[in-house]
């Protein structure tokens, strides 16, 4: 079991987060979507496996490579 | 004439107003959120407002903060530019209860126009052709009866909102059921509206749109632009005149369009968006009633000051004279994204140097040490080149973008340059699927 830290790849804000813990989730699900420059930003799960933390909230603003999620393979 | 324009948006546009303002004599105001400090056009304006806050929700779309600046220094019109107010006819309604000219067209021609299914039905009245589409659609029984009617595959597009948000694209029943839901889910979150409506899918289209002015009874065009290069339904290229199409089938579509902004008494600067399929059939796409980002490619092939014109237009002014096209022109957006991923990119803006070419037009609102932030769109310039003709035009875009340095962000400069130098993208053989096809490529 390894887990995989899930880094945003922009700075932005938090729009939606679709994933909950504990949800089973596929490789390229859906966790939550990121809002930047009026774009729409899909962050998905790297891997098969289960979400183990979500660690931001909706409207929260994220650093570029900031942790968001927690999935375990 | 007007005495002072207050300019409610920011960047590119705000700069392109302020210029058009000053070649006309009239005072500038412009507004700036706490983000755009040290932009360098609000020196080259009368007079520079500073707005609390970051976000555009606090500045640039807060009407009850513009109307305040609008009392405060007079103001006589205010330019919306493009994106945040321009298309809100709510703003332009205050703008007039203010005692000021909204430099745009009616308010209720911005409504209709913004209200996706009204703007088709004045089309079809108006008989600008269109493709084969549904009124609004009640319920999901309607959807399938109206597609058996239309053929698939259909778009299940939300009637409110643009920029591609929402649409659904359905080739079954089974298919048509699932797009229906979910494309009146996300309508419903991004509009707040989850009012749909069907319309047929036209496989690899070609974006052609035109230019048109009216007075409110008379209008006039100024030819097309093709717009198909394009990620997430956003344009990337345009240029004019459309390459690969016979003036002879273009000329109807020209007409038409003058045709029917004249028939529905438009009173600004327009556009009219089409989608022309493969068989050379146009099909109305929707009207922007604003200035449009790529408005500079038709100025370089006509010689019309399109901002200056729909100042004019709004002081009473009438129309300018009509144009030949001459040559071509073409727009490249320099996007702060990457060229690979095209992730957005933000940061400080540590080297801009933009190129000085002969036969190349730049517009940017940023400078060297600006900051390229999360809260606005992510295009930094456009780099607007003309020629004779179109491999000329093609030829000195390339060498600007090779020219133009930016260190700080991710640009999408080297992808400007793959397409520039793709010999599809030379040849003309462009529509709306080719960006994707070429970023699959690699």
């Amino acid at each position: 079991m390894a887990q995989h830290e899930v880094e945003s790849e922009v700075a932005g804000t938090v729009w939606k987060v679709e994933a909950k813990v504990g949800d089973t989730v596929a490789c390229g699900d859906v966790l939550m979507i990121l809002e930047s420059m009026k774009m729409e930003i899909p962050v998905e799960s790297p891997v098969d496996g289960k979400v183990v933390s979500i660690n931001v909230a909706v409207e929260q603003a994220i650093e570029e490579d900031q942790v968001l999620a927690v999935v375990e393979d | 004439m007007f005495q002072r324009v207050l300019i409610a948006n920011r960047g590119v546009i705000a700069r392109r107003i302020v210029r058009a303002l000053n070649s006309l004599g009239i005072e500038s105001v412009v507004v700036y959120s706490e983000a755009d400090q040290g932009a360098p056009y609000l020196a080259e304006a009368t007079q520079a407002i500073a707005l609390k806050g970051v976000s555009a929700a606090e500045s640039y779309l807060n009407v009850d903060v513009l109307e305040g600046v609008i009392r405060k220094t007079g103001a006589d019109a205010v330019h919306p530019g493009y994106g945040f107010l321009a298309e809100n006819a709510g703003f332009a309604r205050r703008v007039a209860a203010c005692g000021a000219r909204f430099i745009g067209p009616a308010p209720d021609l911005i409504e209709q126009m913004g209200d996706k299914v009204c703007a088709r039905q004045l089309a079809v009245e108006h008989n600008f052709p269109c493709h084969a589409g549904s009124a609004l659609i009640a319920s999901q029984d309607e959807a399938l009866t109206e597609a058996a009617r239309i053929g698939y595959p259909v778009m299940v597009k939300p009637a409110a909102g643009g920029g591609g948000i929402g649409m659904q694209v359905a080739d079954s029943d089974a298919s048509l059921r699932q797009a229906f839901s979910r494309a009146g889910v996300m309508a419903e979150r991004a509009f707040g509206s989850a009012a749909v409506y069907l319309e047929r899918w036209i496989e690899n289209p070609r974006h052609i749109e035109v230019q048109v002015l009216g007075d409110g009874k008379d209008a006039m065009h100024l030819y097309e632009r093709e717009c198909s290069v394009q990620r997430r339904h956003q344009k990337v290229i345009e240029e004019s005149p459309a390459p690969g199409i016979d003036r002879a089938e273009l000329e109807p579509v020209l007409n038409r369009a003058r045709q029917f902004s004249a028939d529905i008494g438009y009173d600004s600067v327009g556009t009219i968006e089409t989608l022309r399929g493969a068989d050379g059939a146009y099909g109305f796409l929707e009207m922007n009633t604003r200035i449009q980002v790529e408005h500079g490619v038709t100025e370089m092939v006509t010689g019309v000051d399109l901002v200056a014109a729909q100042i004019a237009l709004a002081a009473g002014l009438g129309l300018p004279k009509t144009k030949p096209l001459v040559g071509h022109a073409l727009e490249v957006r320099v996007y702060a994204e990457d060229s690979r991923t095209l992730m957005p990119s933000t940061g400080q803006l540590s080297c801009f140097r933009p190129p000085q070419l002969h036969g190349v037009r730049v517009e940017t609102g940023m400078a060297q040490g600006q900051f390229v932030t999360q809260h606005y769109d992510p295009m930094l310039a456009k780099l607007i080149s003309v020629g004779h003709t179109r491999e000329m035009a093609i030829g000195r875009a390339l060498v600007a973008c090779r020219a133009f340095e930016i260190r700080g962000v991710n640009t999408n400069l080297a992808l400007l340059q793959k397409i520039l130098t793709d010999p599809v993208f030379i040849a003309g053989n462009i529509d709306t699927g080719y960006l994707d096809r070429l970023l699959a490529k690699t």
